[in-house]
C-alpha cells in the first residue's frame, strides 16, 4: 500500500500524461464527465457519479470504423487504426468497473470486437472507492463492493491522502513509473475507511432491493406480464437512461456522406428509439411498451440467461437520477416484486 | 391534495371521465412520475407536491387518441402548452376535462446541494414552507424553497390558467427575476465569447433527445432527426457542427410556438440551459412584432405565421437581436 497527498495529485496527472493519455473526471460547464486530462482541466474527484459513465473511454459514443474516398474515379478504403497506445482511466468507481466487465462479455466474446479489444488491451484502470454513496446507489444488490473496487490499481481518498494499491501487472507497471511520487502507507487506515463505506451502504434506501424472480427464468414468466403496460406510460422514449448507463452496449452503424466518399461510423443506439433495429423489412418493435420492456428484460432476464446469471445492471443509479419522468429500473424491479 | 383526489374520484365514478392524468407517488418525495389512473382505487398512489414539475400537456396528445375523456391536472404554466397544442390541433379539447391546479413554484432536487437526500420536508402542496428541511444519509440540512425552485419558476408567467374547466387550489406568482436578463447578457458578449459559451454548454450534449421528447412544441409524428433517410449523424455528435445543428434546428422549429415552459432545461441530464435559445427567439419576436406569448389564445394569429405590411424587413430580422437588443 502506497499513498500520495491529494495536493500532489496534479504532479501525478502530469507524470502520467507525459507518456500516456489520461482520462479522469473533469468538471466543465457545471457538470462532471470523464475527459482527457489537460493542464487547465478542472479535475473533480468529489462528484460521486459522472453524468455519463466512463464506458465511452473504451466504447466511444461515436467512432469511425473505416472511410471510403473517391478521387479521379478511383475508390480507396481506409480502415480506422486501432488503439495502439497505452492510456490510463483514473477514478472509476466500483460499479463502473463492473460495467466494463459486462461490456467485456459482449465485445470480447467471439467474434471479438477489435476496436473495443484494442482499447481494453491498452487501458489501465485506476479505480477509486466511493467516499459518499448516494441515495440512488444500489450496486451491492449486484454483489459489488464500493469500498473495494476491481481495477488494475485501487485507490481510496482518506482526508488529505490518496491511498494506492496496485493489483495487476498493468497496475504494478504504472506504479513503478510513478514510484517516486508515493510514500509507503499503512493498510489499517484503508481498512477503517472500507468499514465506514460499508456501514453507509447498508443504510441506502435500495440496499435491500430484491432481485427475486429476475434472471433467466424471467424471460418466460415476466415477458407477457400486464405490468409493462402500466409501467411504460410515463416513458418519453428518450435515450437518457441508455446513454448514461455503464452497461448499455447497443450501437448503430451508419454512413456519413462526406461529399467525396463515405465515413462509416458506429454510434450508441438506444432500444428506446423508434428506429432501433429498423431493418429493411421494417420489423422493429412497434410500440413504446415493447421498447421499454426490452431495455429492462435485457438487463434483468436475457443478459443473465446468456451470461451465467450475470445481470447487465450494476446499480450505479444514474438512470434513477436522470430519467426526465422519474422512471427507472428500481421502480420496475419493485413493481414486479409487489405483484409476486 | 385530498381535494384533487376526491374530485378525480367523483369524475371517474360518474363516468364523466375515463381516466385521470396526474402524478404518481415515487420512491421519495422528489421523484413523482406522470401517470394515468384508470380507477378510483388506483388514485391511492396519486400525489401532488412541490416536485410535480412535469408538464402533462404533452401526454394529452396520446390521450386524445384514447376512448372517452381524460381528466388532466394542469398548473398555470402547463396550461399555456395545452392552448398552444389546441392551436396546432394536436390535442382534443372536447376529450379533456381540465382541472387547473394551484402552484406555488416547483422544485428540482438537483438544485439542492446535498449528498444522499432521503427526505425533504416543506415541499408539500398547498402547505409549503419557506425553508425546506432536507434529511440526508450524512445529516440534516436546510435550503430555502426559492433556491430549490426550477429556473422557470423564477420567471413565473403568473397565477392564471389559460384554459381549464375548473380550478382547485391557490397559486403564487413566484417570479423574482427578469425573464430576458440571461439572454441580454449573452447578447452583450462578443461573437467569440458567445461561441465559447455555447460551445462549452452544447459540447456536453449526449443526444439523448430528452429535450425534444418532453417538449410540447415538438409534436411531429416523425422527427426529421429520427428519419433513416436524413443524411445526418443523428444519434451522435460525430462533428462539433452536428451537436449545434440539432439544438439550433430545434430552436428554430419551435420559435413562435414555444411557450417557455422550461421542460427542456428541466430534463436535460447535462444541465444545458436550453431555454436560452427559445427565450432569445421570444425576445426577438417581442421586439420585432410586438409582445407575444404563445399559448395565451388558441385563436390569435401568431407573429411568425401571419403577414402584415408593418412586418419588419428581412434584413432587420436577419440581424435579430443585434439591432433590437
Amino acid at each position: 500500500m502506497l499513498k500520495i497527498k491529494t495536493a500532489d495529485l496534479p504532479a501525478l496527472y502530469e507524470r502520467i500524461a507525459q507518456s500516456q493519455d489520461l482520462f479522469l473526471p473533469v468538471r466543465s460547464a457545471g457538470q462532471t464527465d470523464f475527459a482527457l486530462w489537460q493542464k487547465d482541466a478542472q479535475v473533480d474527484l468529489d462528484t460521486l457519479k459522472t453524468v455519463k459513465s466512463p464506458k465511452d473511454v473504451f466504447f466511444p459514443q461515436s467512432e469511425t470504423l473505416y472511410s471510403c474516398h473517391r478521387e479521379d474515379g478511383k475508390l480507396s478504403v481506409t480502415p480506422e487504426e486501432l488503439c495502439d497506445k497505452p492510456f490510463v482511466v483514473f477514478g472509476m468507481k466500483a460499479c463502473d468497473v463492473q460495467g466494463i466487465a459486462v461490456l467485456d462479455k459482449v465485445f470480447l466474446s467471439e467474434p471479438v470486437d477489435s476496436y473495443y479489444a484494442a482499447r481494453r488491451t491498452h487501458g489501465t484502470i485506476v479505480a477509486l472507492a466511493c467516499g459518499r454513496p448516494e441515495t440512488s446507489c444500489f450496486c451491492t444488490v449486484f454483489g459489488i463492493d464500493p469500498a473495494a473496487p476491481e481495477g488494475d490499481v485501487v485507490t481510496w481518498m482518506v482526508d488529505q491522502w490518496l491511498y494506492w494499491d496496485a493489483k495487476t501487472d498493468k497496475g504494478f507497471a504504472l506504479t513503478d513509473f510513478l514510484h517516486d511520487l508515493f510514500e509507503p502507507a499503512d493498510e489499517s487506515t484503508v481498512e477503517q475507511v472500507k468499514t465506514a463505506i460499508r456501514a453507509i451502504v447498508k443504510k441506502l434506501p435500495y440496499a435491500d432491493l430484491s432481485l427475486e424472480g429476475w434472471g433467466a427464468q424471467a424471460a418466460d414468466t415476466r415477458f407477457d406480464s400486464p405490468i409493462w403496460e402500466q409501467l411504460y406510460k410515463p416513458c418519453l422514449a428518450c435515450g437518457t437512461c441508455t446513454f448514461v448507463c455503464p452497461t448499455c452496449q447497443c450501437y448503430d452503424i451508419k454512413d456519413y456522406d462526406t461529399g467525396s466518399g463515405v465515413q462509416r461510423y458506429r454510434c450508441w443506439d438506444s432500444c428506446m428509439y423508434s428506429d432501433f433495429t429498423m431493418m429493411a423489412h421494417g420489423n422493429n418493435r412497434t410500440s413504446q411498451m415493447q421498447r421499454f420492456r426490452q431495455r429492462f428484460m435485457h438487463k434483468l432476464a436475457y443478459f443473465p440467461a446468456n451470461n451465467d446469471g450475470v445481470f447487465s445492471c450494476v446499480g450505479c443509479g444514474r438512470c434513477v437520477d436522470k430519467c426526465p419522468s422519474h422512471l427507472n429500473i428500481v421502480k420496475v424491479i419493485k413493481a414486479f416484486g409487489k405483484e409476486d | 391534495m385530498q381535494e384533487l383526489i376526491t374530485r378525480a374520484k367523483a369524475l371517474l365514478e360518474s363516468g364523466e371521465v375515463q381516466r385521470v392524468l396526474g402524478w404518481k407517488q415515487g420512491e421519495h418525495i422528489y421523484d413523482p412520475e406522470p401517470a394515468f389512473f384508470d380507477s378510483a382505487e388506483a388514485l391511492k398512489d396519486f400525489v401532488y407536491n412541490g416536485f410535480c414539475g412535469a408538464n402533462l400537456s404533452k401526454y394529452m396528445i396520446e390521450a386524445a387518441k384514447l376512448e372517452g375523456k381524460t381528466l388532466v391536472f394542469l398548473k398555470p404554466c402547463d396550461s399555456y402548452s395545452f392552448v398552444q397544442l389546441m392551436k396546432e390541433h394536436r390535442v382534443d379539447r372536447e376529450k379533456a376535462h381540465i382541472i387547473g391546479v394551484g402552484c406555488k413554484g416547483k422544485l428540482s432536487v438537483n438544485k439542492i446541494d446535498a449528498d444522499g437526500i432521503l427526505d425533504i420536508q416543506g415541499a408539500g402542496y398547498p402547505d409549503c414552507a419557506d425553508t425546506l428541511t432536507v434529511d440526508t444519509l450524512y445529516g440534516q440540512t436546510t435550503v430555502s424553497y426559492k433556491d430549490a425552485m426550477l429556473e422557470r419558476c423564477h420567471v413565473c408567467k403568473g397565477k392564471e390558467h389559460m384554459v381549464c374547466d375548473e380550478q382547485i387550489g391557490e397559486s403564487a406568482d413566484t417570479a423574482d427575476s427578469d425573464r430576458f436578463a440571461q439572454v441580454a447578457a449573452i447578447e452583450a458578449m462578443s461573437p467569440e465569447e458567445k461561441f465559447a459559451f455555447f460551445q462549452s454548454e452544447l459540447s456536453k450534449c449526449i443526444r439523448c433527445n430528452a429535450c425534444r421528447n418532453v417538449c410540447p412544441a415538438c409534436s411531429c409524428r416523425k422527427c426529421v432527426f429520427d428519419s433513416t433517410k436524413f443524411d445526418s449523424t443523428q444519434k451522435a455528435n460525430t462533428t462539433s457542427f452536428e451537436e449545434k445543428m440539432f439544438h439550433i434546428i430545434r430552436a428554430f422549429h419551435v420559435a413562435g410556438r414555444c411557450t417557455d415552459c422550461g421542460e427542456c432545461s428541466r430534463v436535460c441530464p447535462q444541465g444545458i440551459p436550453l431555454h436560452l435559445f427559445n427565450r432569445k427567439f421570444i425576445k426577438d419576436i417581442n421586439s420585432l412584432y410586438g409582445e407575444y406569448q404563445a399559448g395565451v389564445d388558441a385563436q390569435a394569429k401568431a407573429p411568425l405565421t401571419s403577414f402584415t405590411q408593418e412586418d419588419a424587413e428581412p434584413s432587420i430580422v436577419a440581424e435579430g437581436g443585434l439591432t433590437h437588443a
